[in-house]
């Protein structure tokens, strides 16, 4: 039963990094648009396809921390106590993101709404590299059993965190332009499905760049782990998980979008699962094994209950949902970010709609 | 088991000792991220009921200040959701960074709770955007509908954290063997433990309070100022009634919680009063202050035997004093204690004179009260209720101390040995202070615009 649990934390981690990405890659691209009229439209789809599930998406991290701390307390306390610095900072990122985010929908002068607009932008790098960083420290073996005993910085500031902290933001961002490109065709602006159909493919290169760069650096820094990911298991799914990268690489490249979208997920769901390959049978690697980890059947039993039922609601209640989003029921009216503050042109509507 | 655990065992963190100095800001921290999550709650407790009223109002009459109400607030409740989602996730990673060997030891027993905690908000967030954005373009009737799920997620989704809450402060649902760990967990038994059922109910009137009074304390300035359209009208009236009808129901659900504590946390109740010694007839101290070493209460106003009525109503009964337990035992900050109880109990009587007032009033003239000093009380009362459902909490939470699982574990057992602290506590302290005044700020800007009464699709604003 704990690896039905491990099995749920991977599905939600995977799910996380999907959308949450792209919620996250999201504030990349405001980050990296340019200045206000340049990035206006950019900013303005970014604003009109985040609004409807704002922030709402860190629900799956909810779900990962829950189902870690319910099944795996042991692990859940010596990763957190150790981990305390970038996790906090991703906390701390969470909050500002999120605040400045919906303080932006409601500026009312285009200084506001830079202001806001930067502290959304800057956080929203700062929460994957936090959170990436904190995934690098536990793979590469340098969170021991016990509160607090690992070391404070080298524990998240090492070669392996550092990789993965930069492909999350990455990958992040490389997700967000997949969905905005598809969002930007559901919009009606096709000038801004052609940007971000470059910058998926600008980010997709560079993200499988870091990948492959990444074996590199786990081979001289988490030998352990470098050897499970190129054999057995771990191996097969790395490799599936190039497949789907490179299968969504071309599905961007021919503009189907919305199929991208799910080759995009099991990319990066098969990577967390070679990654359990990788270190199993440890949570800790060297440390804590799964089984040492895992709370008495009793609760996990409990945990997979409630999981069930709340599954038998929430499908449902998500298939409702993206059935209104796709037929664009609830979707608003697009506006570039700047144009609010400024006199209409004709190149806000290109169509002349 | 409902009887008390006199002789604690206590119980060893899987994580082993730690040796924090800086106990008190990790408290301090903890305690801030409540405050700040604690009044959202209130929100998505109550808020979504009042506004699909509304709408079922508007569904009824047809008239359309209804409709522009339940939508302008509806409008309201997604940002507060909003701020509730990034506020309670601060909370799940504090839970984690602060108290790690808190949830190292008990997450199996109490984390149930939690997982049912994160479905409904996972589906409270899928109906909320649907309801909100679903305005003009869902069927009326079936756009009211699509607010149900709200009313119910928003109440499930506090209920179990209340149940953790409650098992914090009545541990039950496992056994602890001889070597003091735990073993044989029940965590449905958990889950409903004897302190659930009051706190929750406490709770959720409390968030119908909050949430009501104050959403009819922005109406109650207008009304103040002379306006007596349909609209203002509406806005006060309805959440008036409801947070007047739930003030004086309040003060008997808090009577129960009070025996609750007599009798599962004697020594809490002991604090409530500041009792130095088990006394039979105990009387009750209004102000003054609770003097540690000469082990009485100072410059109050003394009723004699209303702590023995309180806890047991019975002005002869005995109640336990703090002696009963160890120096070490007893929480820490009495004062603080006793001053947040009585701030609760203080603040409730007045909204409970309030809303018997209002309630006399309607009955005898059906009318609204005319004074002037009754619509000040109202703009006055939002604000009084919150402050009074973070006194209460912060009797429930102090009162418990030194323990995080009522005399099987202590604070300073659960506590990170991480460094760093304080520095994280400024950076809170800074972050929220920030939040606030942008909150504040967004909301009197939404206040400010002119109330959308019938706004044809094309011209809607977003
Ligand atoms: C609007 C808010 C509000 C109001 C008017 C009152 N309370 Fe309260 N009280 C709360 C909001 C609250 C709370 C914040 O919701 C608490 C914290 C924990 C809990 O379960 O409820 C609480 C806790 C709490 C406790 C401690 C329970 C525990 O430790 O488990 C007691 C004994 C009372 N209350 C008693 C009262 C009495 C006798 C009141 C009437 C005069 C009263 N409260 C009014
Ligand atoms: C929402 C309203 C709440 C408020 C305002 C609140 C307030 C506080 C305060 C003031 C403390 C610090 C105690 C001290 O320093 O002596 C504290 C501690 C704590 N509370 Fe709460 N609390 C709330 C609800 C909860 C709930 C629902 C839970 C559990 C599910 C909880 C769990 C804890 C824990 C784990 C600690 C740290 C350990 C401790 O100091 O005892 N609190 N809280
Ligand atoms: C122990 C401390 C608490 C934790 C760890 C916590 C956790 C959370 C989390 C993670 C969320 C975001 C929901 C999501 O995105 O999944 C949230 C929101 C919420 N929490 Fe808490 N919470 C705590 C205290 C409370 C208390 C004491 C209550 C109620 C009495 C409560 C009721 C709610 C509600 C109703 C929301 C939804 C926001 C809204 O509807 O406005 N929480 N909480």
């Amino acid at each position: 039963m704990a690896e039905v649990c491990l099995a749920l934390a991977i599905l939600g981690v995977t799910a996380y990094s999907v959308l949450g990405g792209a919620d996250l890659g999201g504030g990349f691209w405001d980050l990296t648009a340019g200045g206000d009229r340049r990035g206006g439209r950019v900013r303005g789809l970014i604003q009109w396809s985040m609004s409807p599930v704002w922030e709402a998406n860190h629900v799956w991290l909810i779900f990962v921390l829950v189902i870690l701390w319910t099944a795996f307390p042991l692990f859940f306390g010596s990763m957190m106590s150790t981990l305390y610095v970038p996790l906090f900072g991703a906390a701390f990122g969470i909050i500002l993101r999120g605040t400045a985010f919906a303080v932006r929908g409601q500026a009312a002068t285009i200084r506001e709404a830079r202001g806001f607009g930067a502290v959304f932008a800057a956080s929203s790098v700062l929460v994957p590299f936090c959170l990436g960083a904190a995934l690098g420290g536990i793979a590469s073996g340098r969170v021991p059993v016990g509160n607090a005993l690992g070391a404070p910085f080298e524990s998240w500031i090492n070669p392996t965190s550092i990789m993965v902290g930069v492909l999350a933001v990455v990958t992040g961002a490389y997700i967000a332009a997949v969905y905005l490109a598809a969002d930007a065709v559901r919009a009606g602006v096709p000038d801004l499905v052609d940007a971000f159909r470059r910058r998926a493919l600008g980010a997709g290169v560079v993200a499988g760049a870091i990948a492959i760069g990444g074996l590199f650096v786990l081979r001289s820094d988490a030998r352990d782990l470098f050897d499970g990911l190129t054999s057995g298991g771990g191996l097969v799914f790395v490799a599936l998980s190039a497949a789907f990268g490179i299968a969504t690489l071309a599905l961007v490249w021919t503009r189907r979008f919305a199929l991208a979208r799910w080759t995009a997920a099991g990319a990066v769901g098969c990577i967390a699962i070679g990654w359990a390959f990788a270190q199993s049978p440890y949570l800790l690697p060297g440390e804590l094994t799964l089984d040492a980890a895992a709370a008495p059947d009793a609760t996990l039993t409990a945990l997979l209950i409630s999981v069930g039922v709340g599954v038998l609601v929430l499908v449902p209640s998500l298939l409702y949902l993206y059935r209104l989003v796709l037929r664009g029921t609830l979707d608003q009216r697009f506006e570039a970010l700047d144009q609010r503050f400024r006199p209409l042109t004709t190149d806000d509507h290109p169509e002349g709609s | 088991m409902d009887g008390m655990l006199l002789a604690a065992t206590e119980v060893v963190g899987k994580l082993g000792e730690s040796n924090q100095e800086h106990l008190l800001w990790a408290r301090e921290l903890q305690a801030m991220s409540f405050i700040f999550h604690i009044p959202l709650v209130a929100f998505g407790i109550a808020f979504p009921a009042i506004v699909v009223f509304m709408e079922g109002l508007y569904l009824r009459t047809g008239q359309p200040h209804y409709r522009a109400l339940a939508k302008r607030w509806s409008k309201v409740m997604i940002i507060l959701f909003a701020v509730g989602v990034v506020t309670g996730t601060i909370l799940s990673f504090e839970f984690g960074l602060l108290w790690p060997d808190f949830m190292a030891t008990w997450g199996e027993v109490f984390g149930l709770a939690f997982g049912l905690e994160g479905f409904s908000f996972f589906v409270e967030a899928i109906f909320i955007a649907i309801y909100v954005y679903g305005w003009d373009r869902i069927p009326p009737r079936q756009h009211i509908l699509l607010g149900i799920p709200i009313v119910i997620t928003g109440i499930t989704g506090s209920l179990t954290v209340i149940a953790v809450n409650g098992w914090m402060n009545h541990p039950v649902g496992f056994d602890l063997n001889a070597a003091g760990e735990v073993i044989n967990v029940r965590p449905w038994e958990a889950l409903f433990n004897s302190f659930f059922w009051h706190e929750l109910t406490h709770m959720y009137i409390a968030g119908y309070m909050v949430c009501a009074f104050i959403v009819a304390g922005v109406y109650a300035v207008a009304w103040l100022r002379g306006d007596r359209s349909d609209y203002v009208r509406a806005g006060l009236v309805v959440p008036l009634t409801i947070a007047c009808l739930a003030a004086p129901v309040q003060v008997v659900v808090g009577d129960w919680a009070g025996r609750t504590v007599a009798e599962d946390q004697p020594v809490k109740l002991a604090t409530f009063e500041g009792l130095p010694k088990t006394t039979k007839g105990a009387p009750f101290h209004i102000l003054g202050w609770y003097d540690k070493s000469t082990q009485e209460v100072k410059w109050a106003i003394e009723i004699p035997d209303l702590l023995s009525i309180l806890a047991y109503h019975d002005p002869d009964a005995t109640v336990q004093g703090l002696d009963s337990v160890p120096a070490d035992d007893q929480p820490g900050p009495i004062n603080l204690v006793r001053y947040a109880f009585q701030t609760m109990i203080g603040i409730g009587t007045l909204l409970a004179a309030m809303g018997l007032f209002y309630a006399a009033v309607w009955w005898r003239r059906r009318r609204l009260p005319r004074s002037k000093w009754f619509f000040r009380l109202a703009v006055a009362a939002g604000p009084l209720a919150l402050i009074a459902m973070i006194a209460g909490w912060v009797t429930t939470e102090v009162g418990r101390q030194p323990w995080v699982v009522y005399q099987l574990m202590r604070v300073d057992n659960a506590v990170t040995d991480a460094g760093g602290l304080p520095i994280a506590f400024f950076v809170a302290l800074a972050i929220y202070a920030s939040l606030t005044a942008t909150v504040v700020w967004l909301l009197r800007r939404l206040a400010r615009h002119p109330p959308d009464v019938e706004v044809p699709e094309s011209l809607e604003a977003t």
